[in-house]
């Protein structure tokens, strides 16, 4: 289980996140919605350790995350799998030694064994025949579905996923959330997603928190928020351009 | 009041920066020797800064070396007189090997190699795969600055070394073979003014050097903001930063380092 007490978050001036308060069950998929800009890639930052927040607690079952030192939230990272927004595929590395990466550092598998891994990874995703291939060489859904694979090939018990369906195809968005759904039918998962694509959040959600200025203004599910009385929420999720929320 | 307004912030910000290296150096030392050590890392660098940079070492350290006998054969032929530049021979390979040579090949270290680890590192800052070595269990202090910083430590006194031998050889073809030099006494007189510790004394430097180029040129990386145009001011301060502080260094080494071994 995931809970975030009073999250708060500034970058100098700029105030992102204002006592965020969320908790995400154990096997849950929460999606995190919001404007671009509004701090969700931040908010997931924290989850991770690779944001320290300013005030607030974030507790990952029974660990507090702000708590640990550098070695023991290297080892914690082990809970979870991340896929990055752009992918963050190592550009010096062939798709086979990316995925093998996690599987290599948080496991004792020897080299056969790791093989097999990133094959059944890849494959996991729809992937054959581009283990010897070169980042550069795929095409975005591709990236995505080798983060994808990257992330999942330690097996974590929490996944994150950082706009998951953004600058893919609706059809290739479409596949990137079977396989979300995918991962937590057969792997059980709980999963952390943040995205602005309604259509998928409503695929993948069990429930929806929205994240508005700074602060998680409603959660609840799908057909909660689809029916909720807030204007900014009503405004938000039939993406219209006047309403409370300033467009620009 | 606004220019000393300006003079203390940027008072501030060189405190606040010399402490980000301060604290990048500290987080590189402690995890020196911590596992998993990245093996693999520290070849391929090793390769990059040693084995890759010996072109540019060989021609600049040609170049000097042949500028330098020139410059100390006309020096002795104006002003001591014919026949007394073979007495330029230890100048020249004493000149070269403490200050000449270990200057030369920190500054184009730093504009080959400081400026490429930067790009690297910020390239990787800002497509956020420094964020992912993290959430996969890899350090980036130990992943990333630790074998480079290991790698130019040992290959900077390698390059000097190799450096040195060219010049030396360069600036004796030059007074020898070109200006026809009496070559006995050219040898004889270098032999016997030169020490060991001189060559050591070049080596220790470039061994300094070496990790300035590789905590600047990483620090720079790992702060890189603001796409490619960051990625740009990220290896152009690499270069200036880590040249500024070779220069400056080497000035303060040369002083506090002991002139000779042996008292001469």
């Amino acid at each position: 289980m995931i809970r975030i007490v009073n999250l708060h978050k500034a970058f100098g001036d700029n105030q992102v996140l204002r006592g965020v308060h969320l908790t995400v069950e154990k096997g849950e998929t929460m999606v995190v919605i919001g404007q671009s800009g509004s701090g969700k890639s931040v908010l997931i930052k924290h989850l991770i350790g690779l944001l320290r927040p300013d005030q607030g607690q974030i507790f990952v079952d029974d660990t507090e995350v702000n708590e640990l030192d550098e070695d023991e939230l290297q080892a914690f990272t082990r809970k979870f799998g991340l896929l990055f927004q752009g992918a963050a595929l190592f550009d010096s590395m062939t798709v086979a030694e990316n995925v093998a990466f996690g599987v290599e550092r948080y496991t004792k598998h020897t080299p056969e064994e790791i093989h097999r891994i990133v094959q059944e990874s890849l494959a996991r995703v729809g992937l054959h025949g581009v283990e010897h291939m070169m980042p550069y060489e795929l095409s975005g859904g591709m990236k995505k579905r080798v983060g994808l694979a990257r992330a999942i090939a330690y097996q974590p018990e929490i996944m994150l996923y950082d706009e998951p369906s953004t600058g893919l195809d609706p059809i290739r968005a479409d596949a990137i959330n079977d396989l979300i759904n995918m991962l937590k039918r057969d792997m059980g998962v709980t999963s952390v997603v943040i995205t602005h694509d309604m259509a998928s959040s409503y695929k993948i959600a069990d429930r929806i928190a929205m994240l508005y200025e700074g602060i998680i203004l409603e959660v609840g599910t799908p057909d909660e928020i689809r029916n909720s009385r807030n204007p900014i929420v009503q405004q938000f999720i039939h993406g219209e351009s006047h309403g409370p929320i300033k467009t620009w | 009041m606004i220019g000393s307004m300006i003079r203390k912030s940027l008072t501030v910000r060189a405190l606040a920066e010399l402490g980000e290296v301060g604290e990048l150096f500290w987080k590189t030392l402690r995890n020196l020797l911590k596992r998993p050590r990245e093996h693999q890392t520290l070849l391929q660098q090793l390769e990059e800064i040693g084995v890759r940079s010996m072109p540019v070492v060989s021609l600049t350290a040609a170049f000097g070396g042949l500028v330098f006998g020139f410059q100390m054969y006309i020096s002795f032929h104006r002003y001591i007189g014919a026949g007394s530049e073979a007495y330029g021979g230890p100048i020249i390979t004493l000149g070269l090997a403490k200050e000449l040579i270990p200057i030369l090949v920190g500054l184009m270290i730093s504009g080959r190699v400081g400026s490429s680890m930067a790009a690297e590192i910020g390239t990787m800052k800002i497509t956020e795969q420094i964020d992912a070595l993290h959430s996969l269990g890899a350090n980036p202090v130990r992943y990333l600055v630790v074998p480079r910083a290991l790698a130019a430590f040992f290959m900077m006194p390698c390059l000097v070394l190799y450096g040195d031998i060219i010049g030396i050889a360069a600036g004796f073809f030059y007074n020898v073979v070109v200006m026809g030099v009496n070559r006995i006494v050219y040898v004889q007189n270098t032999t016997q003014y030169l020490e060991l510790w001189d060559v050591m004394t070049g080596l220790i430097k470039a061994a300094v050097f070496g990790v300035v180029i590789a905590i600047v040129g990483c620090w720079q990386g790992m702060k890189t903001e603001g796409g490619a145009e960051g990625v740009g001011r990220a290896t152009t301060r690499t270069v200036v930063i880590s040249s500024i502080t070779i220069l400056i260094l080497n000035f303060f080494m040369s002083k506090f380092l002991p002139a000779s071994l042996t008292g001469q």
